[in-house]
């Protein structure tokens, strides 16, 4: 009988309230057409050949049909493989350095706010959060590369992106241990005799996995779709690029050949789009999150 | 009690603290101070030797008219994109909360164009700007090839704030979501029954209690297009005649292209002032109505 009821009362909304229902859905999906747009076309015309491209760039299949010629073509030319090995690497490895440096620092502020060296360190970390890059590349190339000469290195890269993003992520961290993890827990691992070390480890860091997964969504978005300080970093040779600086140097190269550079673009965006497929929720919550902590 | 002990506190906090705190100071505090150095030096990049040349990297900023552009063009692109942009971002947000069908569908889709990167993303635009809408335009012209929005200077601005927008406002949305999820709906369905109107309950209740979402997302919007610099690079690259360089642009180029790297330093250091004065600005106007609800 209620359910009956229920469905009655929904029956008797107002007309004007369902029809502005639909045409609301139907302009969102208009709407979210034309935002997606520019991919759809690119998909379409990395798989046409050049005449067909020029010829018509909305039709979905060229005049000559269907060709993966441009793929062959772009995945050799900007050594697809390599490159993306070398984002998948970079991007791991920092962000994992990230979550567990941050992670650790953040405790033991979180844990001695008395300590001096807790309060400066945090304090200059917050403050440092509005430095735009753009202040410390010059330096950034001159101390590394001209007195250290440790450019054109991977591993020089990965420390950075971790020494960029470790204030944010130390700052994230912080604030959930503070709110989020009863000191008593640490107390009783401490009376039972668990070192600090292995307190962190066993019992803080795992209570921490939420943080954790919105700190791997921004700062894996972040190192992986980075450009300016890898272009500075990776030089040379082109094996070490990633995904970025390869799409940047190869529109510079080949910029005449459309399918070519459709192509390439595609592949550049695949990895992430693919990945968004099946993390969507998770990723979209990271960022919100994130965004609003932050 | 050995836990009084600096020796034991010292050891402590580098153990934790060590890492970040060794990588922070080597990549962020090392730089900065270098950089404030670099700016009272004449150094070219290559050599070893940096001339201390005082404050005239400073006077070249100053007399830079072609900095001074980047930055009118910077705030006037800046000022344009953040309007718009939370506009849109929160219209999305409105419609994607009200309880629709396929409303998370919705939510990502508009998230994708935060997903990749700006290089590319410029890239694909470029394509749509000099392929598809010239093809378009010049069909609906009946044949007569249209130019490119990219080969003028206005059309390169409208450019890079149209593809700005387009792809924040997917971001912003999910801020301005939570915020609308915030707030309490009993409010708003009082307000009703009193006899507002819907629009007058969403101006005087809704968005009064979303403050904190528009500070948030205006202060975001704001550092990220004063410090834009992908999507300017690979969208126009500063064409057409060097009409559309940003001021991000031309910090990297005064210092990397014209290897005049005290002069550039000295003018990014004027940007991030810039930047951060605007910054505080916001955060200070954004607290002082603050609404407690």
């Amino acid at each position: 009988m209620t359910s009956a009821h229920t469905i009655s009362v929904r029956d008797k909304a107002p007309l004007s309230a369902r029809i502005g229902k639909i045409l609301l859905f139907i302009l969102l999906v208009i709407l979210l057409l034309a935002f997606i747009l520019p991919f759809i076309l690119v998909i379409f015309n990395a798989f046409k050949s050049m005449n067909d491209i020029t010829a018509n760039p909305m039709a979905a299949v060229g005049a000559h049909g269907f060709t993966l010629k441009n793929f062959v073509g772009a995945m050799a030319k900007m050594k697809f493989w390599t490159v993306l090995g070398n984002s998948v690497i970079i991007t791991t490895c920092a962000t994992i350095l990230t979550i567990l440096f941050s992670a650790m620092a953040a405790f033991v502020i979180a844990r001695n706010p008395q300590w001096k060296a807790s309060m400066i360190l945090l304090t200059a970390m917050v403050a440092s959060m509005v430095i735009p890059f753009q202040v410390l590349m010059v330096p950034i190339v001159s101390v590394y590369g001209g007195l250290f000469g440790i450019l054109n290195s991977r591993i020089t890269l990965i420390l950075m992106h971790v020494g960029f993003s470790v204030s944010m992520a130390t700052f994230m961290f912080h604030g959930s241990i503070r709110s989020n993890i009863p000191v008593e827990l640490e107390e009783a691992a401490d009376i039972d005799g668990c070192s600090r070390w292995k307190t962190f480890w066993t019992i803080v860091f795992p209570l921490l996995k939420p943080m954790i997964a919105t700190v791997t969504v921004i700062d894996a978005m972040a190192f992986w779709n980075d450009y300016l300080l890898p272009s500075l970093i990776l030089q040379k040779p082109s094996s070490l690029w990633t995904i970025p600086i390869a799409t940047q140097q190869f529109y510079g190269t080949y910029s005449t050949d459309l399918g070519l550079v459709l192509a390439a673009l595609l592949l550049a965006m695949l990895p992430i789009l693919v990945l968004y497929l099946f993390l969507q929720r998770f990723i979209v919550e990271g960022v919100t999150s994130g965004a609003v902590k932050g | 009690m050995k836990r009084n002990k600096l020796s034991y506190k010292a050891g402590q906090f580098l153990m934790f603290a060590g890492p970040a705190a060794f990588l922070f100071i080597m990549v962020v505090i090392v730089p900065l101070i270098y950089g404030l150095y670099l700016t009272l030096t004449s150094w070219d990049g290559v050599s070893l030797s940096k001339p201390f040349v005082g404050l005239a990297n400073y006077q070249a900023a100053l007399a830079d008219t072609e900095y001074w552009q980047a930055l009118l063009l910077t705030v006037i692109y800046s000022v344009i994109t953040v309007v718009i942009t939370n506009i849109v971002a929160f219209a999305l947000a409105y419609m994607v909360t009200s309880g629709i069908k396929g409303q998370n569908l919705f939510r990502a889709g508009f998230f994708i164009p935060n997903l990749i990167g700006g290089i590319v993303l410029g890239y694909v635009w470029k394509f749509i700007f000099n392929r598809v809408f010239v093809s378009v335009g010049s069909a609906i012209a009946g044949g007569a090839t249209v130019p490119s929005l990219l080969s003028t200077p206005k059309g390169a601005l409208f450019a890079l704030i149209f593809v700005s927008v387009w792809q924040y406002a997917g971001y912003m949305m999910l801020i301005y979501i939570a915020g609308f999820m915030g707030v309490d709906n009993s409010l708003k369905e009082a307000a009703l029954i009193d006899g507002c109107s819907p629009s007058k309950a969403m101006w005087n209740v809704t968005i009064p209690l979303m403050r904190t979402s528009f500070v948030t997302c205006i202060f975001l919007t704001t550092t990220r297009c004063f410090m834009v610099y992908d999507i300017n690079l690979s969208l126009t690259k500063g064409d057409p005649y060097k009409s559309s360089v940003l001021a991000a642009m031309h910090v990297y180029n005064k210092a990397f292209t014209e290897k005049q790297f005290g002069v550039g330093q000295a003018e990014a250091l004027v940007l991030f002032l810039i930047c951060a004065i605007v910054g505080l600005i916001q955060v200070y106007v954004g607290r002082k109505g603050e609404v407690q609800a």
